[in-house]
């Protein structure tokens, strides 16, 4: 029992990376009909900006680990991944917007080859270190819990588990209550009639993509907090993994992202708890193939009727 | 369709049978690039009749390839001197373990196959990307086919003759497939399926045949590929192989397979011609350590391509606009 609670603290704590990646995918889905490929690289991104920025910004914030100077890493990675975010939008996405959604498609798979390969170059293909931003450790619990107390729970997880729940309600807080978030669902219920209503579309796609590109530069500051080891392509798995995620909650739905994402987090650890490691990636995509037969609008979503 | 490209394909073989003789004056580097070449025909030519002429996007043809690489290395390592050590012998076996090889990957294009009745676009996209990782994921594990450390030790059958006579039939029958009056229903699908399905195409036998008759040919490729190399390795079938096929049909204009064949010859040199990139002094400086970076090339030609000339280098204008 002790075991199967210890596997679903690392679920959530791998899951609340899942979900926060798969905002991005659920969110541009939601006002584009199309997939990001490229959204995992910028997760990527997010880690490398930690990696670089790290020292300088600890250093301001008087040096060593603190949560100050952690802070500041994260709201740096965020908005250099926001402006990242809009930026592939504009080059790449805007001008193919009334092109059949293959150009799209094939676009956004050169742009995640593009930035994997130039992240390659520029950063080397070896694994780096991420620097401590914050001391990780495990948490004492006290003995008076009983059999709780031989839980593992590190710091680190607290915190990916408590930033992933604040983005949660902040971005719940920008959707529902304010006026661009509320432009998002008018365009992503019926963009015809919102661009009627005088909804600047440019405008919010720009914006959309700028907040699901921060969420995944968090994820890429809050994974690298827990697992120090950072390369140029741990976006490919993580970004797929995250599509799943997004695809099993009901793509464009942002409840069901989060949701989904907490779901793989705590099948992959129970596949590596109870079953065997190498078969984690292999599991992942069988649920994918299975919703996607069973029921193509996932757990939340609502199914689509195809017009003619 | 006419008698003409019987006589070709017939022409092309006798020609592949009389070239293959003198294939021994060749230098073993040259040689390697031209078999290279042949079997990156086999695989855009046949994924082009997927993704090209039926509008299908798969993105894990490097799996089938797998398929058909390792079921046929297993055949001939298990079989290879079964029937005798005869040079027919021998040719036979390996002639009998390619088509098998071809024959499983085919079953798995079955099985990816039915899925893609429900799925399209970028759905289909990321469907297809999760099978080529799932059969890369049970070949790591089986223990038969050497798991992560790879297989190795077949004989080198594959030589010019097989890698060209199997080109030549690959493109010979997507042709006459597609050009047939038979065969016009891919073309429907892709451009229309909905209004297929109203004139009463099944669509459903059209999408599942491709993915068949592709991942047929792409096993055959395998075969090919671990007959030549005579080692194969889970990791040389992952989805950036499956990319670099991809690559050469979006290059050569899907739904051309004129186009498609040419793109994959152009992007079989294309890395052995920047290998060399040292020999050119007139080259800058700072283009060097890119070029030797195929990957940030083809990633930057495609997205230029896609914003510039979607249908490919060859291709006509057959992509369909999105309806508003």
């Amino acid at each position: 029992m002790i075991e199967f609670l210890q596997q679903l603290v690392n679920g959530l704590a791998q899951g609340s990376i899942y979900a926060l990646i798969a905002l991005g995918y659920t969110m541009v889905y939601g006002v584009l009909r199309f997939i990001n490929f490229a959204h995992g690289d910028v997760y990527m991104l997010g880690a490398f900006t930690g990696l670089y920025a790290a020292p300088r910004l600890l250093q301001a914030f008087g040096g060593g680990p603190s949560p100050t100077g952690a802070t500041a890493v994260l709201v740096v990675a965020m908005l250099i991944c926001a402006i990242i975010g809009i930026l592939i939008e504009r080059l790449c996405y805007r001008p193919l917007r009334e092109r059949p959604r293959l150009t799209v498609l094939i676009t956004a798979i050169g742009v995640s080859l593009f930035i994997e390969n130039a992240g390659q170059y520029a950063f080397g293909a070896e694994p780096k270190s991420f620097p401590e931003i914050i001391s990780d450790r495990a948490v004492e619990i006290p003995e008076s819990l009983g059999a709780l107390s031989t839980l593992t729970i590190t710091i680190g997880q607290l915190i990916v588990i408590g930033v992933t729940l604040v983005l949660l309600i902040g971005l719940r807080t920008i959707v529902l209550h304010t006026r661009l978030g509320m432009a998002m669902r008018a365009l992503s219920f019926n963009p015809l009639a919102a661009s009627l209503m005088g909804v600047n579309a440019d405008v919010v796609i720009s914006f959309t993509f700028a907040l699901g590109s921060a969420l995944a530069g968090a994820a890429g500051i809050l994974t690298s907090i827990q697992q120090p080891s950072i390369d140029p392509l741990m976006g490919v798995n993580a970004g797929l993994k995250a599509f799943v995620a997004a695809v099993l909650g009901g793509i464009g739905n942002i409840p069901g992202a989060a949701l989904g994402g907490v779901l793989i987090g705590f099948l992959e650890a129970l596949v590596v708890g109870y079953i065997n490691p190498t078969y984690r990636d292999a599991i992942v995509f069988a649920v994918l193939i299975l919703i996607l037969l069973l029921k193509p609008s996932g757990l939340l979503g609502k199914a689509e009727r195809e017009k003619v | 369709m006419s008698g003409r490209p019987k006589v070709l394909l017939l022409v092309t073989l006798v020609a592949c049978a009389v070239l293959s003789s003198f294939s021994g004056k060749i230098s073993p580097y040259y040689y390697d690039v031209i078999i290279g070449i042949g079997i990156n025909i086999i695989l855009a030519a046949s994924l082009n009749l997927i993704n090209g002429y039926t509008g299908q996007f798969s993105l894990g043809h490097a799996g089938f390839m797998a398929v058909g690489a390792y079921s046929s290395a297993w055949l001939s390592l298990t079989f290879g001197y079964s029937f005798g050590l005869g040079t027919f012998a021998t040719t036979s076996t390996y002639f009998l373990a390619l088509v098998a090889g071809g024959l499983m990957a085919a079953l798995a294009g079955l099985a990816v196959g039915i899925p893609s009745l429900r799925l399209r676009g970028d759905y289909l996209a990321i469907v297809t990307l999760g099978f080529n990782e799932i059969i890369k994921g049970i070949i790591q594990n089986a223990e038969p086919l050497g798991a992560q450390r790879g297989l190795g030790g077949m004989v080198q059958h594959t030589n010019f003759f097989w890698t060209f006579a199997f080109a030549a039939l690959t493109v010979y029958v997507v042709l006459s497939l597609v050009h047939s009056t038979y065969g016009s229903g891919f073309l429907a699908v892709r451009d229309d399926e909905i209004a297929a399905e109203a004139m009463g195409i099944n669509t459903t036998k059209y999408k599942v045949l491709a993915f068949v008759v592709g991942a047929f040919f792409a096993g055959v490729a395998g075969g090919l590929y671990a007959h030549f190399k005579q080692f194969i390795h889970p990791e040389g079938f992952n989805f950036l192989r499956s990319f670099d096929i991809v690559v050469m049909v979006i290059l050569g204009g899907m739904g051309s397979t004129a186009g498609v064949c040419l793109a994959a010859v152009l992007l079989t040199i294309l890395p052995e011609w920047l290998r060399m990139v040292d020999d050119y002094p007139w080259l800058p400086e700072w283009l060097r350590p890119i070029t030797e970076n195929r990957m940030i090339l083809y990633s930057l030609l495609l997205i230029i391509l896609m914003l510039t000339r979607p249908q490919g280098l060859f291709g006509t204008e057959n992509f369909r606009r999105r309806p508003a």
